[in-house]
């Protein structure tokens, strides 16, 4: 014991302290400056979410035809007090866009975080029992990632019925390979590792060696492709939206939005445009984010 | 004239943390069909000095130097266009790893053939006709039916033969094998290293043979040039040099053969090759140096003539006067100055 | 070489039963009676409900329901259309061209610009070149695409009102089917402007549609040639004296190929996915469109049928692709 903690200090000093992972990560991870603008924008996107009763000038909601159709401020016709104009009944795009941020954002995280339990559970499951139950669900997932995915959501949804929750399950169950896949692989390699054949050696259960020792241990892959599946999920739930599948209006969903808008492509540029750039910023920040957390995450490029 | 003239050639590598120098100050000159060999650890830029002959320095290596001429021809200002006429015809390189180093993609018969149609102007038929010559002349059996292989159906040893087929196959001046044996059998050393030397032979061109490994060079190489760090230690004809090692760090390098081994245990060299970090300000050599004075710690030796070749150390082996300079000059360890 | 052949074909087995079974019981998982669902708001009196029940099998035992449904999928009868009584075969044939030509222009459109900006991309790694094609392509990668055709209309048909909105062809034209690709049905027709009709109405699809791709392929093509750049067999080239347009075009594409053409089959599922909505937004009367309005007319055969016959045409896409794979990298073709 003391011939330990005496001579630790001198190794230290011999080869620098390491930083701590964490800062090791931010290091990595703020050298990425696109990363940093996907992160400052999503943080944008949740406080304006968050804030969205104080923010939004007007409810998303009441319509009046009086004032539908106005053009955004800077043109003729348009008043800063609907900023980025009205929508055909007269409804405020900038509140609706600000609500929809609540919406879009509940639908990429509820998405991807039934995506991930269920995911990682059966991945889980099929690294540990081997056998037919896992050649069986490993197949089933061949099967879903072979379909087009909006295709299989579109039909999924066809089935259940049009509707926000739906289009959520829907577009869930598509993306939810991905998840199974990661976690297979990660039990398949850290279960041939020392610590938990050690753990095995020692006494402890199946369950508990899933979730106490190899969970842990696959959490940075998960963390990665959790950050571009919300934004596959929300681009999917959007482009149901779009089809008039997904949420049904009057709900502010940026796609809904869009197909609402859709028949005054040629009168109003406004009620387009700016639904689909929400759309587009937002998917591109958490990209970008992913993009950012895998290059600082991923242990080949690390010097 | 001598075939290949190198006057204070160096290649520097910006890196985050500094400008690399990974070879300084090399000078060398090569005759025709003369058998040179480069010794040197790892990193020691024995590689990537030949790669700057080539031209071949990865990006974003720098290459500067007092002269680089080949067979006359300028390498420093020469265009590019006529760089690649010279590569692969005149001068011709093989690598570490054979199996890497031919294209996954493409058939023997097609990397081989295409060489010999851009260098010789041969059509079709005729480049067919000499690639079964050459594979046969490096020794690859039925050759005729090996054309039509991949790399990946070949093993190590034989891909090997075929870069050599492939680096020889338009008569070169000056051959430069880099560790051609390091990755292959202990076996197919022998067979390559056999094959190298019959065909410099045979058709007496120059031969540089990169190596960390004393042995091997020893039965192939007239010359042989010690590089650490960077820098030639010392240049002389091979057998001077295995007899009397100048440099300390050569007569160490020697010392850690198995056949010269005294008792049962190996002789080693203490510490390692300094880094980017801890480039020493002397003597390169000196942090391992038995002999390091303070002198040497703090001024770095040139590279100069010696004992009929060159070198670059304060107290060369054979200097009668070096004890008493040593002694003058502040030995760091007092045993060796004795 | 027919031995790769074989268990690439024998490996798709498994992924069609797959379909066919997610194809089957999709419509059994429609809640409540599928019959009356079918129906909707048309209702449906009782003996036409006891004629669909006994035609659509569903008095028998599950497993039974499932072989007479294979059965007559190998035959090729996929039921008829609620709305048109048309058989689903037939008119997926009638309208399957019309995606094929979107989806291959768009492919074509994401190929001829992608492997060259990622190839140069790669080559001038870290230039404003790079950086820029790096940025648009992710921009791409995450584009709503029914926003970025109605973006398209926006500036191309209404503002600089240079081409037209919807459609495969000008109204003014009547092109007899022969190959169902209005490209050349045009040119064979002789009909003096009616190639031009054809080509102006694919463009903004063509886009559209080929956006995503696009991005995929810019991106894959740059990072497979940043390795191949890197590796031993690049600097053989180099000392073998070879231009460097030989290297690159010949010794270091042929490689990096190799990864961007299995991205490629894997974007056949996301072109397919794209031309629903693309179809969508533009009136092309293609198989996409059909199954949307198929889902709003609760036409559940044409559903169920043009599901299933998208799934095989993308397992068989990537099937060839699977093929094609081994054809270029001869390391796959030998080993297996």
């Amino acid at each position: 014991m003391t011939a330990e903690t005496m001579e630790a200090p001198a190794v230290a000093v011999a080869t620098a302290t390491p930083p701590h992972p964490l800062r090791e990560f931010w290091g990595y991870f703020s050298a990425n400056k696109g990363a940093v603008a996907g992160l400052i924008v999503i943080i944008l996107v949740v406080t304006v979410a968050l804030l969205a009763d104080v923010l939004a000038p007007h409810s998303p909601y009441v319509t009046d035809t009086s004032i539908a159709l106005k053009p955004p401020f800077w043109q003729e016709g348009g008043s800063l007090a609907f900023p980025l104009g009205t929508d055909p009944i007269g409804r405020d795009i900038l509140s609706r866009l600000i609500y929809g941020s609540r919406l879009s954002l509940l639908i990429g995280v509820v998405i991807v975080s039934i995506s991930i339990v269920l995911g990682t559970v059966l991945g889980l499951v099929a690294g540990f029992t081997r056998g037919m139950t896992e050649i069986f669900i490993m197949r089933l997932m061949d099967i879903v990632l072979t379909l087009p995915s909006l295709l299989l959501a579109i039909v999924i949804v066809a089935v259940l019925g049009p509707g926000l929750v739906n289009s959520m399950l829907a577009v869930a169950l598509v993306i939810l390979p991905h998840y199974v896949r990661l976690a297979r692989a990660a039990v398949i390699t850290e279960t041939s590792k020392d610590y938990v054949t050690a753990a095995r050696v020692s006494g402890a259960g199946t369950l508990r060696l899933m979730f106490k020792e190899v969970l842990p241990n696959c959490t940075a892959p998960l963390i990665v492709q959790a950050s571009l599946g919300i934004s596959t999920a929300i681009l999917d739930a959007a482009a149901l939206g779009f089809l008039g599948l997904g949420a049904q209006p009057p709900a502010p969903e940026w796609g809904t939005m869009l197909a609402d808008a859709r028949e005054f492509v040629l009168r109003a540029w406004w009620v387009v445009t700016f639904p689909g750039l929400a759309i587009l910023i937002t998917v591109l920040a958490f990209n970008l984010l992913g993009d950012g957390l895998r290059d600082a995450l991923d242990p080949k490029l690390k010097r | 004239m001598a075939l290949l003239e190198i006057e204070n050639l160096s290649v520097e590598f910006p890196t985050q943390g500094g400008i690399m120098r990974a070879v300084d100050g090399v000078s060398l000159k090569l005759e025709e069909g003369e058998v040179l060999g480069v010794v040197g650890e790892s990193g020691s830029g024995k590689s990537v000095t030949m790669l700057a002959l080539m031209g071949l320095v990865p990006f974003p290596g720098r290459v500067r130097a007092d002269k680089l001429s080949f067979n006359g021809r300028d390498l420093l200002t020469i265009s590019d266009r006529e760089r690649r006429k010279l590569t692969g015809k005149d001068v011709a390189m093989i690598f570490q790893e054979p199996t890497t180093s031919l294209n996954p993609c493409f058939t023997i018969g097609f990397q081989l053939t295409e060489t010999l149609r851009l260098h010789e102007g041969m059509d079709r038929r005729a480049a067919r006709r000499r690639a079964i010559e050459l594979l046969d002349q490096v020794g690859i059996p039925s050759a005729e039916s090996r054309l039509s292989a991949f790399p990946h159906q070949l093993s190590g040893g034989m891909n090997q033969r075929v870069m050599i087929a492939m680096a020889i196959a338009c008569n070169p001046k000056l051959l430069i094998a880099d560790e051609p044996t390091t990755a292959l059998d202990v076996t197919i050393q022998a067979q390559i290293l056999d094959l190298l030397i019959n065909l410099q032979k045979e058709r007496n061109m120059a031969l540089v043979m990169i190596t960390h490994d004393m042995g091997v060079i020893a039965e192939t190489a007239k010359r042989i040039m010690v590089m650490y760090a960077g820098q030639i230690m010392e240049e002389r004809a091979a057998e001077d040099l295995f007899a009397s090692p100048q440099h300390p760090y050569t007569s160490a390098l020697l010392a850690a053969l198995p056949e010269n081994s005294k008792g049962s245990r190996l002789s080693t060299i203490p510490g390692v090759v300094p880094g980017l970090y801890d480039r020493p300000k002397g003597c390169l050599f000196s942090p391992r140096c038995a002999y390091a004075t303070e002198h040497s710690r703090s001024v770095r030796p040139e590279l100069r003539p010696w004992a009929g070749g060159q070198i670059r150390c304060h107290y060369p082996l054979g200097d009668s006067s070096r004890t008493a300079r040593i002694n003058a000059d502040h030995p760091l360890d007092a045993e060796a100055a004795s | 070489m027919l031995r790769f052949i074989l268990t690439r074909v024998s490996l798709i087995i498994p992924t069609f039963i797959g379909i066919t079974l997610l194809a089957f019981f999709l419509i059994r998982l429609v809640p409540g009676d599928p019959i009356e669902t079918m129906a909707g708001e048309r209702g449906i009196d009782a003996a036409r409900h006891e004629q669909l029940r006994k035609e659509f099998g569903f008095d028998k035992p599950i497993f039974v329901q499932y072989g007479v449904y294979i059965s007559r999928v190998l035959q090729g009868d996929l039921g008829k259309s609620l709305v048109t009584q048309a058989p689903v075969w037939s008119e997926f044939k009638a309208l399957f061209p019309a995606t094929m030509e979107l989806a291959i222009c768009a492919i074509l459109f994401a190929l001829v610009l992608g492997l060259p900006a990622g190839m140069i991309a790669a080559i001038r790694r870290n230039s404003i070149f790079d950086h820029g094609v790096m940025g648009i392509s992710l921009a791409g990668y995450s584009m709503p695409i029914f926003w970025w055709g109605l973006i398209l209309i926006l500036v191309f048909s209404v503002q600089l009102d240079l081409t037209p909105v919807s459609g495969r062809i000008d109204v003014l034209y009547y092109i007899e089917p022969v190959t169902g690709f209005l490209l050349i049905d045009s040119l064979l027709s002789g009909e003096e402007g009616a190639f031009a009709s054809a080509v102006e109405h694919l463009i903004l699809p063509t886009i559209v549609l080929g956006t995503v791709p696009l991005a995929v392929i810019a991106r894959m093509t740059r990072s497979a040639m940043l390795e191949v750049l890197g590796e031993d067999y690049i600097r053989t080239a180099k000392a073998k004296g070879l231009s460097r347009y030989r290297i690159i075009v010949l010794h270091a594409l042929r490689n990096a190929l190799i990864p961007v053409v299995t991205v490629i089959g894997l974007q056949v599922g996301v072109l397919f996915t794209g031309a629903i909505l693309t179809e969508t937004i533009f009136s092309w009367p293609g198989v996409g469109k059909w199954l949307i309005d198929a889902i709003f007319r609760r036409d559940y055969p044409v559903l169920q049928g043009g599901a299933l016959l998208l799934g095989i045409v993308v397992m068989s896409v990537n099937l060839l692709v699977d093929l094609a794979y081994g054809l270029i990298n001869p390391r796959i073709r030998h080993n297996r």
